[in-house]
């Protein structure tokens, strides 16, 4: 049985599952065959074509991604054919639009004349937002090409700026559909789809409406997804640079999905955040948990212990107030009894919060009024 | 949870989120999943949309996910048992149990038939609106499914009849056979990030962690061996919704608050607001200065999630790492920290080096959570039970055997809601969240893109209702309940059944729950938020 499931790939013979792919069983020996478009959960498209590889006795080359794994198949990943397909695919898609990263390589003057458009489209000097976390640079570098085979095409439609959260900038979209398909089959908001063809192509929510005024619930599950800089969040977008920040993987902490998360820290401050790819979320988030982070670094934060004396508050300093607290409870159950004082524990605070909190009202306040406010 | 409990011996949600996708029908009831849960809704969008699973979803309101259903059923507010017996009764007349699930697990099936025999869908249809026709449909749809899932949320267990919502909820799921599945159970969602812990750790009145009851004498001494002390009370504590009362008539002296704003998460707030007066002393442990904590006498500022390490436990019991990514602001300290130093200073010393040192002393008086390590979830949770060091985590409960041993029926009546409308308060008002806001806003408000999407406070109405009140889409109004009032703009909308108002409870300025009623679930204590009477009009 073994033997009829065998395909040989870059030489070596690999064991699929019935109904594999190409792409699926590659990965899963560590072949790194290069995608733009597919999206892991989706229905694979092959619309970027970058995934090409050469089968034997095939008449084109077929895309990885969409292509069942048989017997028998030999398949090359990397071949002169394969790769001189790969490289055009990327000239093209770097000549259409604002790709003002480095790779563009034109000379000065045709470079300044770009820039410039550029930076009327864009209203910044800088370069792409997303330059060093782009899949489109990435494969440029790899696979050593640059945008100026082609003529530069031009963008027919405007930034859109005015959504909360989300900037959809058209210049740099590729049209690979992955923020199409994170949002019709990973998150199933169906808020946004193709729109008019050709070389017009553009992605629409419900009537070529702006997000704000769609059913896009702000998931964000579409800029997780682009493999560019078209849709990049409003807050970080320029503002932050990802060699400038350090990722933290930790637990949401809106609602009691606990999604799994990276924060991106830069000096001290949660500058944004992003799905991590493990259950139960699986890479995915809300809006609270991907945009929800302004109140960490707020200054209203409580940032010194507090007194109140004549129904003002005083700052105080720790011991201060530790000692008023610890005094007044001592009291107080002294005089009635511990069953006078109630603690109310929290479903915001970790689970060894809660612990202290409950040994804590046990054996030292010697009372079971231990409750939180989760009934409620 | 007190329901689950007295059903199967265990108040978790059974099954785990990815086994939603598993399922061949999903019963959601009282949930709003795609504002209040909306990862854990995309695993029900897409086992409806791709996988060919039938979707039932039962609530009064237009939610997202009706638009998503095979199955509407749109009962009268707080009618729950009445359409889950209904359904039960159909299933029973036309013999589409699981009688040897029956017969194996479970006990007191007789005295459930019993109750359920006049439970006719015409009976049912008089009680709660749905007409007959949709009851028996439902009712063949869920039985037919081999692997029936059933999600639930604040819609089901905060009314005074919360408890007997879910035990009928249990009972459904027991006459199908769907416990101890893949792809079935019964599954409370928790609406907070870590109520599942808090329950889990001891954070409960009548249990110490693990839900071990404080009554045992045997748990007791282990405890107190564990802590080196001796005494810990045996009489099971208040629930929080009777300390404010006791707080208010000065049994309760002091309150020590952690994180929590009850200020404006309380129902009849104005009740709240003079008990919190009575107290002689209020200290509130937070990270800004909510409305509860502008009440206290002492206030700490504590470390907000990205400055600590821990764990929390989410809804399908999986308890997952807490990092530390930034400092603190100021000089905030974590809660544990802020709780060993005033325990310290009332002469027990506790001390910790770590979050982790904690979790070793958990783990070592939990038996559900003995085999839980740092290490072991560094990568990914693990699901409590996890009894010992090599132990995989539980992820479905009940395989089977049920915790308690055989699962229980429980044969309940229906009862109305404890207010009702009338002549002068004319219509029902029920609260909820929004997908944009958390709880009373103290975090989320801080966002400008979330308040842009919702920035403040509406009554949702339905269309023919403002007719009747002569109401405008975004005028405001002024809606009052027996307890209290509140002015908010009119939102007229689809979303709406008529003769019910909804108001989301996130916002302090016009806090819904001035209008809410106190009145308790004798059991689970939870209060019934989701209905009260109204009355409504135009503000000056
Ligand atoms: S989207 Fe990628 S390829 Fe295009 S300019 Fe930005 S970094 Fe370069
Ligand atoms: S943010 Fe979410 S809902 Fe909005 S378009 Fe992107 S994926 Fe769709
Ligand atoms: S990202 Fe959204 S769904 Fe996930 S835990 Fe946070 S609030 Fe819940």
């Amino acid at each position: 049985m073994a033997e009829e499931n065998i395909i040989t790939i870059n030489g070596n013979e690999l064991v699929f599952e019935p109904g594999e792919t190409i792409l699926e069983v590659a990965r899963r020996n560590s072949i790194d065959i290069p995608t733009l478009c597919y999206l892991k959960g989706a229905t694979p498209t092959g619309a970027c074509r970058v995934c090409v590889v050469e089968v034997k006795e095939a008449k084109t080359l077929l895309t990885a991604c969409t292509t069942p794994a048989t017997t028998g198949m030999v398949v090359k990943t990397e071949s002169k054919p394969v790769v001189e397909a790969r490289k055009e695919i990327i000239e093209l898609l770097l000549s259409s639009g604002n790709h003002n990263c480095a790779v563009r390589d034109s000379d000065n003057k045709d470079w300044t004349q770009f820039q410039l458009g550029v930076q009327e489209y864009d209203n910044s000097k800088e370069l792409c937002p997303v330059w060093g976390d782009c899949r489109l640079q990435e494969l440029a570098y790899r696979y050593q090409v640059t945008g100026k085979k082609f003529p530069g095409t031009k963008t027919k439609y405007p930034m859109e700026t005015v959504n909360p959260m989300i900037v959809r900038d058209f210049s740099r979209c590729i049209h690979c559909g992955r923020c199409v398909q994170a949002c019709n089959e990973i998150q199933v908001n169906n808020a946004i789809s193709f729109g008019y063809r050709g070389a017009d192509t553009k992605i629409v929510a419900a009537g070529d409406r702006p997000l704000v005024e769609s059913d896009c619930v702000f998931c964000g599950e579409c800029i997780q997804a682009c493999p560019v800089g078209a849709l990049v969040e409003k807050d970080a977008r320029y503002k932050v640079r990802p060699w400038e920040t350090q990722k933290v993987r930790t637990t949401c902490s809106y609602c009691g999905v606990g999604c799994q998360l990276e924060l991106h820290v830069k000096d001290n401050q949660v500058v944004k955040v992003t799905g991590f790819d493990v259950p139960p979320n699986n890479g995915s988030l809300c809006v609270k948990g991907r945009f929800g982070y302004n109140f960490i670094n707020h200054p209203d934060r409580l940032t010194k212990p507090l007194i109140k004396k004549n129904g003002e508050f005083k700052e105080a300093s720790w011991d201060e107030a530790l000692n008023l607290v610890a005094s007044t409870l001592t009291t107080i159950k002294e005089k009635n009894s511990g069953d006078a004082i109630g603690v109310l524990t929290s479903a915001r605070v970790t689970n060894e919060e809660n612990y202290i909190a409950n040994k804590f009202t046990r054996s030292v306040l010697k009372t079971n009024n231990i409750d939180h406010c989760a009934r409620l | 949870m007190a329901g689950l409990a007295a059903a199967f011996g265990s108040g978790a949600m059974t099954n785990t989120i990815a086994d939603i996708e598993k399922a061949d029908v999903i019963l959601v009831a009282g949930s709003n999943t795609t504002e209040n849960h909306p990862v854990l809704s995309a695993f029900v969008k897409r086992a409806v949309s791709f996988k060919g699973t039938k979707l039932i979803v039962a609530d009064p309101r237009r939610i997202k996910l009706t638009t998503f259903a095979d199955k509407w059923l749109r009962p009268n507010l707080g009618t729950d048992v009445a359409w889950i017996n209904g359904l039960m009764h159909v299933i029973i007349k036309e013999n589409l149990y699981d009688s040897k699930f029956i017969e194996e697990r479970t006990e007191n099936f007789e005295e459930l038939k019993k109750t359920l025999e006049k439970y006719t869908p015409d009976y049912v249809e008089s009680i709660t609106g749905i007409p007959a026709g949709e009851i028996i449909e439902a009712a063949r749809l869920y039985a037919g499914a081999e692997k029936g899932s059933i999600l639930y949320c604040m819609g089901i267990t905060q009314h005074t009849t919360g408890t007997d919502n879910v035990k009928s909820l249990a009972n459904l799921a027991m006459l199908c056979g769907n416990l101890g599945i893949e792809g079935g159970g019964v599954n409370p969602l928790r609406g907070q990030n870590n109520v599942q812990g808090a329950c889990d750790m001891g954070g409960l009145p009548n249990v110490y962690s693990g839900y071990q009851p404080v009554t045992d004498p045997e748990i007791r001494k282990k405890m107190e061996t564990a802590w080196g002390v001796d005494g810990l009370p045996e009489k099971p504590g208040l629930v929080v919704t009777d300390m404010i009362p006791k707080a208010h008539s000065g049994d309760i002296k002091a309150l020590y608050i952690i994180g929590e704003n009850p200020l404006v998460s309380d129902p009849d707030l104005s009740h709240v607001e003079t008990s919190f007066k009575h107290l002689d002393f209020l200290v509130v442990q937070d990270i800004f200065l909510t409305e509860t904590a502008q009440m206290a006498d002492v206030v700490l500022p504590s470390t907000c999630f990205a400055e600590k390490d821990g764990t929390f436990s989410n809804t399908e019991r999986r308890v997952q790492r807490v990092r530390k990514a930034i400092d603190p602001p100021g000089e905030a300290w974590a809660d544990w920290k802020i709780i060993c130093e005033v325990s310290t200073r009332m002469g027990y010393e506790m001390n910790y080096e770590s979050a982790e040192a904690i979790m070793e002393e958990i783990a070592s008086v939990t038996p559900s959570y003995a085999g839980i390590t740092y290490d072991r979830i560094e990568k990914e949770g693990i699901h409590w039970p996890c009894p010992t060091p090599d132990h995989p985590g539980t992820p479905v409960l009940h395989i089977g055997k049920f915790t308690r041993g055989l699962g229980h029926f429980h044969a309940i009546d229906y009862m109305p809601p404890a207010e009702l409308a009338d002549d002068e308060y004319p219509l029902y008002l029920t609260t909820g969240r929004l997908l944009y806001q958390y709880h009373t806003g103290t975090m989320t408000m801080k966002s400008d893109g979330l308040n842009e999407k919702a920035p403040k406070c509406y009554v949702e109405i339905s269309p023919q209702d403002a007719k009747r009140f002569d109401l405008k889409d975004g005028s405001p109004v002024k809606v009052a309940s027996r307890r209290g009032e509140i002015t908010a703009d009119v939102k007229v909308s689809e979303m709406a059944v008529d003769g019910t108002i909804f108001i989301p409870f996130h916002y302090a300025q016009a806090a819904a729950n001035r209008l809410t009623n106190a009145k308790l679930d004798p059991i689970a204590k939870i209060p019934e938020y989701k209905v009260c009477a109204v009355k409504i009009s135009k503000a000056a």
